[in-house]
């Protein structure tokens, strides 16, 4: 089995990464160039006061790229993803131990302003959580407070743009103004990734986006990742192994391990890999019974 | 074949379904709710009922001059006016202090302070302060607002009561504010903050509008309960007798309130003052009732709005 060479680095736990500095040129003779690093992870531990949560996790996300984050439930997909964007400063307990770099540059050194960082890695929530506003409202929420736009036609086209890419224009473009609370749940699993695309972002972290999506709108969803990385860099946690499959360029499989000496369960980095080489020739036993269905 | 014994036919399925078991202890138990509603209900009725009654004479008969006179030594001439101005100022002292006060500080409770042991004394110490006796603020606003401030507020004067009534109700606008603010969801919180907005900017467009109902509620009871104090007023000293001042806007002044208007009626001999101590209850209750519904309109106002 010959991993890719590109993200070999990355399982290889061991040795310190050699070239932590995100290069145009790939390392080691790789056969295509490496895109550059937008988040590296170095031996990331995360915890929930004295609950360790995730273990020793370190990873490379590549721009220009959708990773998937596989794994079963309660593995730690969603805080690893919180902490990208340092959601996880809102909960109290909670702790990120080990270094979490976005562009080389340490998001946990006590000068980031989370508020920054949040504007520029956005977010899809696991659960639909639009703000109890008009529709109209939601989506331009973000635009208004990083002062994107002020109101008007400016906003207008920022609005109707987001609703298009998140497939939800038509379903919405004559009641804007209604509340969107009395949308599906679908929808409004929508309506949060056009709030979450209306301000930009460089990175779109998403969380499960099309649990509750019908096939047609996961599959305009699915399209539209892949329209737009482009220019935006995404990390998508799915329980759709074939979604996965579908539009990721690379799958991270995560596994909760019981420990020894409590009864708690933290969840590990098994494998990290080109997904072709994660569903075709994975390199660890337990990431092939995942991604063929014997493993619960 | 033959059917089974257990097949589902739809006679069978419409017997089980159909079939209404007799629930003894629910209708009991709706029964006992139901009284307790009516006997809460019934003692106001009773209540508003024997003091319009007992007023009756003063509110048919001279209802315009009751509420625009001041009081007088003669039943029959003595009006509250004064115990009005008193008690509209107060609740504008609360409003205008308490309010911003309270919801101040609960806001920065639940949604600044971190949740340290301190947070969690203070929280504790707040509740407390709730409960603590009306008349002890009397005397703290005798010592302090009457007293020690007297170049501030003129003595023992209608700003006086105001701000000791505002301390009052404070802890209770805390109390309500900062559960309401806590029932907002995080996962609002979290859409802010998830699109890069700061804490006041989350706080202010989604935290405050979710939790306004709440807020309002709180705020009104709170309200409510200072117009209905007469302890702290008659400590901090509101005018047992006949007195000359006592008009609206003079804050610094000799003072009157409803309720402790009323403890003044109350005193004097039934015979000839019963009329206007129930019409001057009256009046108390329609200025309460007034507040509330207010409050309760807006409330349900923004409530739609979620
Ligand atoms: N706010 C929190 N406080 C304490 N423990 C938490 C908190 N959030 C998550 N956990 C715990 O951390 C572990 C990982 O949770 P996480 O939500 O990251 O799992 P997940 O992989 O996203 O699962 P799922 O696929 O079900 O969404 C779980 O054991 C969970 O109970
Ligand atoms: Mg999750």
């Amino acid at each position: 089995m010959a991993p890719d060479p590109d993200t070999a680095v990355e399982t290889r736990r061991t040795e310190p990464a050699v070239d932590l500095a995100p290069q145009a040129g790939g390392h080691r003779g790789a056969p295509r160039p490496s895109k550059a690093v937008v988040f590296e992870t170095e031996a990331l531990n995360v915890y929930y006061g004295a609950f360790k949560a995730v273990r020793d996790v370190s990873l490379r996300v590549h721009e220009h790229e959708i990773t998937a984050f596989i794994g079963p439930s309660g593995c730690g997909k969603t805080t690893m993803l919180r902490c990208f964007n340092r959601m996880n400063d809102l909960i109290e307990t909670a702790r990120v131990e080990g270094t979490l770099s976005y562009h080389g540059v340490d998001l946990y050194d006590p000068g980031v302003n989370p508020v920054e960082v949040r504007r520029r890695v956005g977010m899809v929530f696991q659960k639909p959580n639009p703000f109890p506003k008009s529709i109209y409202e939601n989506v331009a929420y973000g635009p208004k407070v990083a002062r994107l736009a002020k109101g008007g036609t400016a906003m207008d086209e920022i609005v109707e743009r987001s609703l298009r890419q998140a497939a939800l224009w038509d379903e919405v473009k004559d009641r804007l103004k209604a509340s969107a609370m009395g949308l599906s749940g679908g929808q409004q699993q929508r309506l949060c990734i056009a709030r979450c695309l209306a301000v930009d972002p460089e990175v779109i972290l998403m969380d499960e986006p099309c649990s509750a999506l019908d096939p047609i709108a996961t599959g305009r969803i699915e399209d539209l990742m892949d329209e737009i990385k482009q220019q935006y860099t995404i990390i998508i946690v799915t329980h759709n192994m074939q979604q996965a499959a579908r539009v990721s360029d690379r799958t991270a499989f995560f596994t909760a391990e019981v420990n020894e000496t409590s009864d708690t369960r933290t969840g590990i980095l098994v494998e990290y890999d080109a997904t072709e080489t994660m569903f075709s020739n994975p390199g660890d036993e337990r990431t092939e019974n995942y991604v063929t269905g014997r493993f619960g | 074949m033959a059917v089974a014994p257990h097949a589902l036919t739809r006679e069978v399925v419409s017997a089980r379904i159909q079939g209404r078991r007799a629930d003894v202890g629910g209708t009991v138990f709706k029964y006992v709710l139901l009284s307790a509603l009516l006997v809460t209900i019934a003692v106001l009725v009773i209540l508003l009922y024997s003091q319009v009654d007992r007023g009756s004479e003063v509110l048919t008969g001279r209802l315009g001059d009751f509420i625009t006179s001041k009081y007088s030594s003669l039943p029959t001439r003595s009006g509250i006016i004064q115990g009005i101005n008193g008690t509209l100022t107060i609740a504008a002292f609360v409003i205008f202090i308490a309010v911003p006060l309270g919801v101040g500080a609960a806001v920065y409770l639940e949604e600044y302070a971190q949740k340290t042991r301190l947070t969690r004394f203070i929280d504790v110490n707040i509740r407390n302060l709730a409960g603590v006796p009306s008349v002890v603020y009397g005397i703290l606003g005798l010592a302090i607002f009457a007293r020690a401030l007297r170049n501030v507020t003129g003595g023992a004067s209608v700003m006086a009561a105001g701000i000791t009534l505002a301390v009052l109700v404070l802890p209770i606008v805390i109390i309500t504010s900062a559960e309401a603010i806590r029932a907002v969801p995080d996962s609002i919180r979290e859409a802010g903050f998830g699109v890069g907005a700061t804490r006041w900017e989350v706080t202010r467009s989604h935290v405050l509008p979710y939790a306004l109902p709440g807020i309002l509620t709180g705020t009104v009871l709170s309200v409510a309960r200072a117009l209905g104090e007469a302890a702290p007023l008659i400590v901090v000293g509101a005018k047992t007798g006949f007195f000359t001042g006592g008009d609206f806007g003079d804050l610094r002044d000799n003072f009157q309130a409803l309720p402790s208007q009323i403890y003044q009626f109350s005193r004097l001999p039934e015979s000839s003052w019963g009329g206007n101590t129930a019409a001057a209850i009256v009046v108390l209750l329609a200025i309460v009732l007034a507040v509330n519904s207010a409050a309760i309109l807006l409330r349900n106002r923004f409530e739609k709005k979620r």
